[in-house]
C-alpha cells in the first residue's frame, strides 16, 4: 500500500479489526450463548458452510439490485432533466416527487406484491423507488447550477439551446449527478431485501427471515455481512466509474485543496 | 468619419428592475467602431460597461435606440460578435486545446483544421506544450491568453474584451498589455475593450469613449494621437500626457 492509501484506509481498518477482536474476546470470556451473539469466527465458519445454500439467494438479490438500480438511474435522469427543461414541469413535478418520499416504501411493497405477484418485478420496483429520488434531485440541481457567464459566452458563439445543454450544462452537472447516484446505490441492496421480506421464495432477505425463524443467529449475521459487502462493492464500482469519467473534477479539487494549504 | 462603421450603437438606453426599482444602466449612448479599429470604453464601476457589451454582443436588446452591424440593424448579432468575458470562462472539464476550439465546434466548422490552426498559434499565446492541460493547471495570465485565443479562433468580425486583465496582478497585467498590442497588430480584428485603466486604454486603442457612472453616458470621445506601432516608452510622450489629462478630467467631473 502506498503511504497515501495507508493514511486513508489504515485507521478504519485498524479500528474495525480492533472491534472484531473485542467482539471475539467478549463472546469467549463472557460466555455468551451462540444463539444470542455468535463470535466473528463462528460467523465466518457458518458462512463457509452455508455457501452452497446461499449462492442462489445472493445471486437473486444481486439481480434485483442491479436491474432495479438501472431502472432508477434511467427514471432519475429522465425526471431530473424534465424538471430542468421546463419551469412548468419543475413546478408540477418537484412537490409531487418530494411528497412521494414521505410514503414509506415498506408500505408500498405489499401493494406491489398484490399487483405484480411474487416474481422479480415487485423487488425491482422497490429498489427503483428507494434509489431514484436522490438521482432526480442531484440531476435537476446539477443542471441548474451551470455558470450563467459560460452560457452567455456560448450564446455569443451562436450556440443553440441544445448546444448549451450538451457542451455546458450536462458535463457541468455530472459531479452532482454522481453524488446522487452514490447516495442511491447505498440504499439499493437494502431496498431489494425489503422487497424480498414482503413476499419471495429466494433472495438474501428470504434467507435472513428463515435464519431468524430458526434461531440461526450466525446465518443472520452472515446475511448482514454479505449485504454490507454488496453495498460497498457497488459503491466502489460507481466511485471507479466516476473517477474515470470525472478525472478533471478530482484533479481541480486537489489543486484547490493545495491552494488552501499553501 | 468617412469610413462606414462596422458596429454602431445609436442612442441606446437600457434599464433594469432591481428590487422593484427601475435602474437606468445605460442612457442614450452612441458609439461606433470602424473596421480594424481598436476602441476602448473607459469608466468607473457602475457605468454600465458590461450591460453595453451584453447589448452589443446581442445577449440582450436595448429598450431604446439601435445597434447595427455593417449598417444593418436587422442582423442577428449573436454568433457574429466575439466576446471575451471578465472571468476567462474556460470549461474545467476540457483540456486547453478543446477549450480554445470551442467556438468553431459550436459553429460546426472543420475541427481537425481548426485544431491545426490552434496548435500553430499556441507559441504566440505562450501556451506551447500546454495543449493537454486542464484550466486549473494554468496560471491566471495563461488562462486569459487561452480565453483570447478561443475568442479569436471564432473568427468573428468584432471582438469585445470585458476588462480582460482586471483580475491579474499589476506585473502580469503590463506584460499582457504589450502582448495584446502585438496580437492586435497581427490579427487586425476590430476590438472593443472595456477597462478602467487609463494608460491601458491609451496605449492600446485608436479611440476612447469615457463613460459616466449611473446612468452610463458618454462623457467624452477622444482620438488617440499616438503613432503605431506603439510601445511602453510612449507613456512618457507629451501627447500621451495631455490625452491622459483630458480623460482624467472628464472622469473627475462626473465623479460621484
Amino acid at each position: 500500500m502506498s503511504p497515501r492509501r495507508l493514511r486513508r484506509f489504515g485507521p478504519p481498518l485498524a479500528l474495525g479489526m480492533a472491534l472484531l477482536l473485542l467482539w471475539q474476546a467478549a463472546t469467549l470470556y463472557l460466555n455468551i450463548q451462540d444463539w444470542l451473539l455468535p463470535s466473528p469466527l463462528q460467523i465466518l465458519q457458518a458462512g463457509w458452510q452455508a455457501r452452497g445454500v446461499m449462492g442462489p439467494h445472493v445471486w437473486q438479490t444481486i439481480q434485483e439490485t442491479v436491474i432495479g438500480f438501472a431502472l432508477a438511474l434511467l427514471a432519475g435522469l429522465t425526471l431530473g432533466m424534465s424538471i430542468d427543461y421546463s419551469h412548468w414541469l419543475r413546478r408540477a413535478l418537484y412537490p409531487l416527487l418530494v411528497l412521494s418520499q414521505t410514503v414509506p416504501v415498506i408500505a408500498i411493497a405489499p401493494l406491489l406484491v398484490i399487483w405484480f405477484g411474487y416474481g422479480i418485478l415487485p423487488k425491482v420496483l422497490v429498489v427503483g423507488l428507494v434509489c431514484f429520488f436522490p438521482i432526480v434531485v442531484s440531476t435537476a440541481d446539477g443542471l441548474r447550477s451551470a455558470d450563467p457567464d459560460q452560457i452567455a459566452l456560448l450564446r455569443t458563439m451562436g450556440a443553440s439551446r441544445s448546444d448549451v445543454f450538451r457542451l455546458i450544462r450536462l458535463p457541468g452537472a455530472l459531479p452532482s449527478v454522481f453524488t446522487g447516484i452514490k447516495v442511491g446505490i447505498t440504499y439499493s441492496v437494502v431496498g431489494a431485501i425489503m422487497g424480498e421480506w414482503v413476499g419471495s421464495s429466494r433472495g438474501l432477505g428470504v434467507f435472513m427471515l428463515r435464519a431468524t425463524n430458526a434461531f440461526r443467529t450466525d446465518w443472520v449475521f452472515v446475511s448482514i455481512a454479505i449485504t454490507a459487502a454488496l453495498s460497498v462493492l457497488l459503491f466502489g464500482l460507481v466511485n471507479l466509474v466516476e473517477r474515470i469519467l470525472l478525472g478533471w473534477y478530482y484533479a481541480s479539487r486537489r489543486t484547490e485543496e493545495w491552494a488552501e494549504v499553501s | 468619419m468617412t469610413q462606414q462603421a462596422l458596429i454602431s450603437v445609436r442612442n441606446v438606453s437600457k434599464a433594469f428592475s432591481v428590487e422593484g426599482r427601475l435602474v437606468q444602466a445605460v442612457d442614450n449612448v452612441s458609439l461606433q467602431a470602424r473596421e480594424r479599429e481598436f476602441v476602448a470604453l473607459i469608466g468607473p464601476s457602475g457605468c454600465g460597461k458590461s450591460t453595453l457589451l451584453n447589448l452589443i454582443a446581442g445577449l440582450m436588446e436595448p429598450d431604446q435606440g439601435e445597434i447595427a452591424l455593417r449598417g444593418d440593424r436587422q442582423t442577428e448579432r449573436l454568433g457574429r460578435i466575439g466576446y471575451m468575458p471578465q472571468r476567462d470562462g474556460l470549461l474545467p472539464w476540457r483540456r486547453l486545446l478543446e477549450n480554445v476550439t470551442l467556438g468553431p465546434e459550436v459553429m460546426r466548422r472543420d475541427l481537425p483544421a481548426v485544431r491545426e490552426q490552434a496548435l500553430a498559434l499556441l507559441p504566440l499565446f505562450g501556451l506551447q506544450g500546454f495543449e493537454r492541460s486542464y484550466p486549473h493547471e494554468l496560471s491566471g495570465g495563461m488562462r486569459q491568453r487561452a480565453a483570447l485565443l478561443r475568442t479569436l479562433l471564432c473568427e468573428q468580425e468584432v471582438v469585445l474584451l470585458d476588462e480582460p486583465f482586471g483580475a491579474l496582478d499589476a506585473l502580469t497585467r503590463r506584460t499582457m498589455r504589450d502582448w495584446l498590442l502585438g496580437i492586435w497588430e497581427r490579427f487586425q480584428r476590430t476590438m472593443l475593450l472595456v477597462t478602467h485603466d487609463v494608460d491601458e486604454a491609451l496605449l492600446l486603442s485608436d479611440r476612447i469613449y469615457v463613460l459616466t457612472p449611473r446612468p452610463g453616458r458618454v462623457a467624452l470621445e477622444i482620438d488617440v494621437p499616438l503613432p503605431r506601432p506603439r510601445h511602453e516608452g510612449l507613456l512618457n510622450d507629451p501627447l500621451f500626457a495631455s490625452s491622459r489629462e483630458s480623460i482624467l478630467t472628464a472622469l473627475r467631473e462626473h465623479d460621484g
